[in-house]
């Protein structure tokens, strides 16, 4: 694999997130990436897709200004990253809401980090808490919600700073199956709604196809992106048509036969 | 509790051993052990005394001093702690070390270097409680989900934020705890305190009653303090309770 760039995107699109020729070495000598180059288009939600060990989570964090390369370079909108920053925001596997907080101010929690004044947060989160479907659901605490909707709150929150690039860490992966489709519904709405960019760590084929514009299936040993594949799917149909779509089929079955090989 | 089929209160057993001891104390068999009822009696005539009342201020207003500087120092340095290692590394011996140590051994240094007075009594409780406290909020600080100290950082909390609105909350059921046996440390304090430096509080009833071989004296005030000291403790007990609920969501 040369160190090119590897953009996601054929056609001439604003690149929103580049990440250039990153390693990322933990303490202990634990290589979790090589030289990564991969860059991703603004407006679109991106899937890392890729068996574990692959450094997708690895990838994600050091976008998110969490973790810091080794070596290598990471853009959003032009800028060097440092650290987390207002354009970014982080949608958390294990959700990480505060049990002690109600929905509302969980939501709006990063409104409020922000210095906003209660009610002006409060009217913000409402609307995000609306538009992820727990309107109603305000005042509840976390320990009273199933896992899909302590989720929602996830997003609502991560939605309410209103930063270009959403980072998910398998959002979906805590959450019962039913759920999760119903909830990968609800995704597609607001990438629609919303513009802004996606990036999406999944271990889930199927949940990458449906979900994304384009994929970046990655390897391990060495990391790197083994191919970018954009599934190009109808998406005026009906969700479950799509799930039975022969092009949605093919392209899950195309990758598993890419990715089989690393699956013991 | 259950016995032929009649549920035993928790306490019932006490009365038995009050019964017990009634028994062996109208027996005479031993000066230091008179009669429970006597002692009760005492208890009903001393309580309401001047001198008892003034001693049971100077222990009260000792032991809320003493116990609100534990907290108030002891959870932002416990806190401290479990955040950074560096930090951690300085200061757990010195906590580990002070937490074991046999402390009574050094109110005697206190007494002159702050004298005979409340200051040392209290320092001595502040002493007997911070450590506990410490640990307890250094370990539920250490205790928090990464994703939420992730969750901080990358909605960018300034350290201020972080402390305050996550970390301080996030650790609050072990806190509570640390709180809890903090004050029972306290009490042990805020007595030994006295009775070693004597001259003031219940640490002067106490040297007046053993003098005096007034053993009916000295038993109605153990018995009061004893009571004291299961109130708090069972009253910190119920409101760390509420705060468990979340103990268990939290991961």
């Amino acid at each position: 694999m040369s160190a090119a760039a590897e953009t996601v995107s054929d056609n001439a699109q604003q690149i929103a997130v580049e990440v250039d020729n990153v390693t990322k070495i933990y303490p202990g000598g634990v290589e979790a990436l090589n030289d990564m180059t991969i860059h991703f288009p603004k407006g679109e939600l991106t899937s890392l897709l890729g068996p574990s060990g692959c450094g997708k989570t690895t990838l994600l964090k050091i976008i998110a200004g969490l973790l810091k390369p080794t070596a290598g370079k990471v853009k959003v909108n032009g800028v060097d990253v440092t650290g987390p920053g207002k354009e970014r925001a982080f949608v958390f596997q294990d959700f990480a809401l505060m049990p002690w907080a109600s929905v509302i101010r969980n939501a709006a929690f990063g409104l409020e980090l922000q210095g906003m004044n209660k009610s002006e947060r409060e009217a913000i989160a409402e609307k995000y808490i609306d538009i992820v479907g727990l309107k109603g659901y305000e005042n509840l605490y976390p320990h009273e919600l199933s896992g899909g909707m302590r989720q929602r709150v996830g997003l609502a929150r991560a939605l309410a700073v209103n930063a270009e690039v959403l980072l998910m860490d398998e959002p979906f992966s805590a959450v019962d199956e039913q759920t999760r489709r119903k909830f990968q519904e609800d995704i597609l709405e607001v990438v629609d709604d919303e513009q802004k960019t996606f990036i999406f760590v999944t271990h889930s084929i199927e949940e990458a196809v449906y979900v994304s514009q384009s994929i970046a299936l990655l390897l391990p040993r060495p990391s790197r992106v083994s191919e970018i594949i954009r599934p190009d799917i109808r998406r005026d149909i009906s969700p479950d048509a799509i799930r039975r779509d022969p092009v949605y089929l093919d392209i899950v079955e195309r990758i598993w036969q890419g990715l089989r090989t690393y699956v013991e | 509790m259950k016995i032929f089929g009649i549920k035993i209160p928790m306490m019932a057993s006490l009365i038995l051993w009050a019964i017990l001891w009634e028994i062996v104390g109208q027996l005479e068999l031993s000066i230091l052990l008179p009669p429970f009822s006597h002692i009760l009696i005492r208890m009903v005539e001393i309580v309401p005394t001047a001198t008892f009342m003034n001693a049971l201020w100077i222990t009260a207003k000792c032991f809320l001093i003493g116990t609100a500087i534990a907290i108030v120092v002891g959870i932002p340095i416990g806190v401290l702690m479990g955040r950074s290692i560096v930090i951690d590394r300085m200061l757990l011996p010195w906590v580990n070390m002070f937490l074991s140590a046999p402390l009574t051994a050094l109110v005697p240094v206190l007494m002159t270097l702050f004298g005979f007075g409340t200051k040392t009594i209290i320092l001595t409780t502040v002493l007997f409680a911070i450590w506990i406290i410490v640990l307890d909020a250094r370990a539920g600080v250490k205790n928090i989900t990464p994703s939420l100290v992730e969750m901080t950082k990358s909605f960018q909390a300034n350290f201020w934020q972080a402390f305050t609105k996550v970390y301080l909350w996030a650790a609050m059921p072990e806190i509570l705890a640390g709180i809890r046996l903090g004050c029972i440390r306290s009490i042990k304090g805020v007595i030994i305190g006295q009775l070693l430096v004597s001259v003031v509080g219940f640490g002067r009833l106490f040297e007046l009653y053993s003098a005096n071989f007034l053993m009916e004296h000295m038993w109605a005030l153990l018995f009061v303090l004893f009571f004291f000291a299961f109130l708090i403790a069972e009253g910190l007990g119920v409101l760390e309770r509420k705060f468990e609920y979340y103990a268990a969501s939290r991961n």
